[in-house]
């Protein structure tokens, strides 16, 4: 089976669910949950039943599409962070019912429910396209359409303020964000002449075309991309987006969102990074980026007492460890080494490990406990130890806890930048993911430290669903065993 | 499995175990037990003559990345013996000595695991020899141990202790990342091996020697409590649970002396040479000033925890020698001081709990009156902390001594490095001066009328037997130093030759 299959299944997927939503009249919404997760585990499955393209394939369909190993890595991470996004929304779908219910009393409470099922779906059919995208028109097509099926799951829930003002601020910092690409893209196909990726690079390369507009191109296309992954200084948005957002698509947001950033700002910098007259100034744009963003990201991280608010800003530190990596390729890769590309999508794979646990646990107490301060999660290690040893796992593997899925992703972060001379971002990593050991355990302390105050002391243990249980456990699992062998996860890269 | 692997892995499979339900107190005695016999049969069974460095006994490797090339590989020399029987010992004192599990206010599961994590995290460094491993082991301890303090420690302030030891340890293992990161670039970045890099060390650069050494330097010394990165130490001793104290004081510390040691002195000899005085500097601000402040203290633990700091400079006065004498006194001391440290602070914890305080001046004296097996405890326990002949502290501070001045036979006059040993000489008197005072005030004063009225027990069986334990173990090698020295030599002579280049 061809690759482009895939994403035709989960487009088809998403419309079946909204058909069955329409006219099946079910009682209980959650089975469109449950059908979608379903379709995603059988197409993750099928993926690693992907054909390559025949060599002599000459279509020239194959110019707006890559096959490549990591392209199908980051269609992986889209299809599982969506399996996880739509067991964390049945969770969830009480505070949805409560936010979109109906005016008029007689309408099914439910009525609200069914496309916040089916939207995580055509959104991971975006993400996948854009996985795969390497020509300016596929990049731009699928970003748009990730982005507006995101600008209406942050909106979701209709009649909470918080959600709506996310949604808000999402949509026009997005659209502002799509005109810079598109700006972009536009100087990039009047220098170059084409909208390939490959055609571009190699007249980049040949030097006849001038570095000022091709820099300009580049400057315009990173404001775009730094919105995209929550660079400093474009990653206002992130918090206030982040907090009032549904959690799980928050979780969403912050994963594949991310993820799907990052490829298409490999695909871009790879180009760029490939020409003598640019790369210079390219890797110093990306450097300064990443300082930026470790210190903001880290260091505002500190005083947060809103865990979602927390969970945001630490987002925007981890975008700067991944844009460290970015800044320090290497110019000519020695046997032995891994790319930069390898390490950026090994720490994206990691990541979503850990920051899925994290807003597991997020959704879980935001919908028993009713907040979502870190206050709520004092006293959580006795009265759900389960979810707060969850918890613990994914603080220490966020914090870069040796031994965690978390750490060889930093570990590997900190080898680029040595190996490229790269001191001074090996400080503000240093200091960043120091001032991290702090915000992460600040929540380790609430849940272990201190006993419940107010309501949440006669609060009885949260109830966990043998779904939920079941993706804990797996991540679990899965961040230990990566912690001791990152070649689970570096094998599927290639 | 090798045997190498089950001692790493045991207290993990025990924490699993707690964690499934298996009865805490039990199953960590019981893993203890059975790392304490491996250890046991790997001493026996362990060759004396291994000839060129880099050499490891058991040796046991699983690939787990192949480029760069990455193994789970585990291997003991001399010197990760030495410790790794030092870890034992010290690992089932502590949890012997932990509190009964109806007697802990809280999470008892979360107690014992956090023992029995601090202990593995510790044996896996010392036995890993895979740089990967053997950094990432030692970070298995940071998160324990900040929970047990803010959760189980003492005083108002633990929670400040608890972040203060996470923040400077954290921050320290960062930079000794960075270190290690820079020297695994600088022998090629293809293998972790250590024996991959000792093939390729000897070609490093000097200047990047000079620079990686001190990163390496800074590093190690933030965990092990070099002056004047040393301020995390005695509060978080001091206020730490009692297996946590042990643990931390006794065998975690050592990481940091054993990573100088087996890393960044083979691999850089020519940035240790360069870095000596700086070194020679802060150890002596190690002994003489924090020696000074150590009298100062009013209370036990704090005075043991300033103590603990300050034999540090000790050892490293050991490392900077680099003889082949001062570096068997370095290895030596490491395991005496481990021993001896934990012994105390296993006897505080039994004061604290009898009395309630620790403070020396509440504490009254006499105690030894009341609980006489406590106090004569206690005693050899000061004893050994001074350096008193017949314990192996002795022995090794001699050795330690005499390696700083082994030189002279060349040079035939007083370098650095001997001024360094006399002033470090000094430091003996001053641990003589506050250990037998702390005696006599809390367990040979007159007993207070208060005291005298109120029950105080003697130490119980289970409290005596970790801490006799821990005696025989100091005694037998204080008497006998050749039962540990003659596994150190053919590791530590290599690692001499090489600084003499």
């Amino acid at each position: 089976m061809p690759a482009y299959a895939l994403e035709i299944i989960v487009f088809s997927l998403g419309l079946v669910l909204l058909l069955v939503d329409a006219f099946a009249k079910l009682e209980d919404k959650r089975s469109l949950a449950w059908l979608g997760m379903l379709g995603l585990v059988v197409v993750f499955g099928l993926l690693f039943k992907v054909e390559p393209r025949a060599a002599d394939d000459a279509n020239v369909f194959w110019r707006f599409y890559s096959d490549s190993r990591m392209s199908l890595f980051f269609k992986g991470i889209a299809i599982l962070s969506t399996i996880l996004v739509l067991a964390m929304a049945i969770d969830y779908r009480g505070l949805i019912e409560k936010f979109t219910a109906p005016a008029e009393k007689k309408a099914h409470p439910q009525a609200g429910l069914g496309e916040f099922f089916a939207l995580p779906v055509f959104a991971c059919a975006g993400l996948m396209c854009m996985a795969s995208a390497t020509n300016l028109v596929s990049i731009f097509v699928s970003l748009e359409a990730v982005t507006i099926t995101f600008y209406v799951m942050v909106a979701y829930m209709r009649r909470n303020v918080g959600s709506l003002e996310a949604g808000v601020k999402y949509l026009i910092l997005g659209a502002l964000s799509t005109g810079f690409l598109v700006y972009g893209f536009a100087w990039l196909y009047g220098i170059t002449g084409s909208m390939d990726l490959a055609e571009i690079g190699a007249a980049l390369k040949s030097g006849d075309v001038s570095p000022t507009a091709a820099l300009f191109a580049f400057s315009l296309i990173l404001v775009a991309l730094g919105f995209k992954v929550g660079a400093v200084p474009f990653q206002m948005w992130i918090p206030d987006v982040y907090q009032g957002a549904p959690t799980p698509i928050t979780a969403f947001l912050s994963v594949g969102s991310k993820a799907a950033g990052f490829i298409v700002l490999l695909r871009l910098s790879a180009v760029f990074l490939g020409s003598e007259a640019v790369a210079g100034q390219v890797a110093m744009a990306f450097a300064v980026v990443a300082g930026l963003t470790l210190i903001v990201g880290n260091l505002t991280a500190i005083p947060q007492s809103n865990f979602k608010r927390l969970l945001a800003y630490s987002s925007i530190a981890h975008a700067g460890f991944l844009l460290t990596a970015l800044a320090a390729a290497p110019r000519k890769l020695e046997a032995g080494q891994l790319s930069s590309a390898t390490v950026v999508a090994f720490y994206l794979g990691a990541y979503l490990l850990m920051t899925l646990l994290a807003f597991l646990v997020v959704g879980l107490v935001r919908v028993h406990r009713d907040s979502e301060e870190i206050e709520a999660y004092r006293g959580l290690g006795k009265s759900s130890p389960f979810l707060a040893l969850a918890l613990l796992i994914a603080m220490a593997s966020l914090a870069g806890v040796p031994l965690t899925a978390g750490f060889f992703g930093k570990f590997f972060v900190f080898q680029l930048a040595i190996q490229g001379g790269h001191w001074w971002l090996v400080t503000l990593a240093a200091i960043g993911a120091g001032a991290g050991f702090y915000y992460y355990l600040k929540v380790v302390a609430a849940m272990y430290w201190d006993d419940p105050t107010g309501a949440a002391a006669k609060a009885a243990a949260i109830p966990v669903s043998a779904l939920t249980r079941a993706a804990v456990v797996t991540l679990i699992v899965l961040i230990v065993i990566a912690g001791f062998a990152p070649r689970m996860i570096l094998g599927l890269i290639g | 499995m090798t045997l190498v692997e089950f001692i790493v892995f045991a207290p993990l499979l025990a924490v699993l175990a707690i964690l499934f339900g298996s009865p805490a107190r039990a199953t960590a005695i019981v893993a203890a037990v059975a790392n304490l016999a491996a250890a046991g049969l790997m001493t026996l069974r362990f060759p004396v003559e291994v000839e060129s460095k880099g050499q490891v006994i058991f040796a046991s490797s699983r690939n787990l990345l192949a480029s760069p090339n990455l193994n789970l590989a585990f291997g003991l020399d001399g010197i990760s013996l030495v410790l790794v029987i030092l870890t034992v010992l010290v690992t089932l004192a502590a949890v012997w000595a932990s509190p009964a599990e109806g007697r802990i206010k809280g999470n008892v599961k979360l107690y014992y695991s956090s023992s029995l994590l601090i202990a593995s995290g510790a044996l896996g460094a010392f036995c890993a020899t895979d740089l990967f491993f053997f950094y990432a082991f030692h970070e298995l301890a940071l998160i324990p141990t900040f929970l047990m303090i803010g959760i189980f420690g003492s005083g108002e302030n633990r929670k400040r202790t608890a972040w203060t030891i996470t923040i400077f340890l954290g921050v320290g293992s960062l930079i000794l990342l960075a270190g290690l990161i820079a020297l695994l670039v600088e022998t090629g970045g293809k293998s972790f091996a250590f024996a991959d890099l000792y093939a390729v060390g000897d070609k490093i650069p000097a200047d990047a020697q000079k620079n990686i050494y001190l990163i390496l330097l800074i590093g190690f010394g933030i965990l092990v409590s070099l002056f004047p990165f040393h301020s995390w130490a005695p509060p978080a001793y001091a206020q730490a649970p009692t297996p946590v104290a042990m643990l931390h004081a006794g065998v975690l510390k050592k990481f940091g002396l054993y990573g100088l040691i087996r890393v960044a002195m083979p691999l850089l000899p020519e940035g240790a040479a360069h870095w000596q005085t700086l070194l020679l500097v802060l150890l002596l601000g190690n002994i003489l000033i924090l020696g000074l402040v150590t009298i100062a203290q009013r209370r036990l633990d704090t005075l043991l925890g300033y103590s603990s700091v300050m034999h540090m400079g000790y050892v490293f006065l050991g490392i900077a020698s680099g003889n082949t004498i001062g570096l068997h006194g370095a290895v030596l001391l490491m395991f005496a001081h481990g021993i001896s440290i934990a012994l105390l602070f296993a006897l505080a914890g039994a004061v604290r709990e009898r009395m309630g305080t620790l403070d020396m001046d509440e504490l009254g004296g006499g105690l030894a009156k009341k609980a006489p097996a406590l106090g004569l405890l206690f005693g050899f326990a000061a004893f050994a902390s001074i350096g008193l002949p017949g314990f192996a502290n002795f022995a090794a501070e001699v050795m330690v001594f005499f390696g700083s001045f082994q030189p002279i036979l060349e040079t035939k006059k007083l370098g650095a490095l001997q001024w360094a040993g006399i002033l470090s000489l000094w430091g003996v008197v001053i641990s003589a001066v506050y250990m037998l005072r702390a005696y006599r005030k809390i367990f040979k004063g007159p007993l207070t009328d208060k005291d005298a009225k109120a029950g105080i027990a003697d130490l119980t069986l289970t409290e005596r037997a970790p801490a006799l334990l821990l005696i025989v173990a100091l005694m037998a090698v204080g008497f006998v130093p050749g039962l540990l020295l003659k596994y150190l030599t053919p590791t530590l002579e290599a690692i001499a030759m090489s600084l003499k280049g």
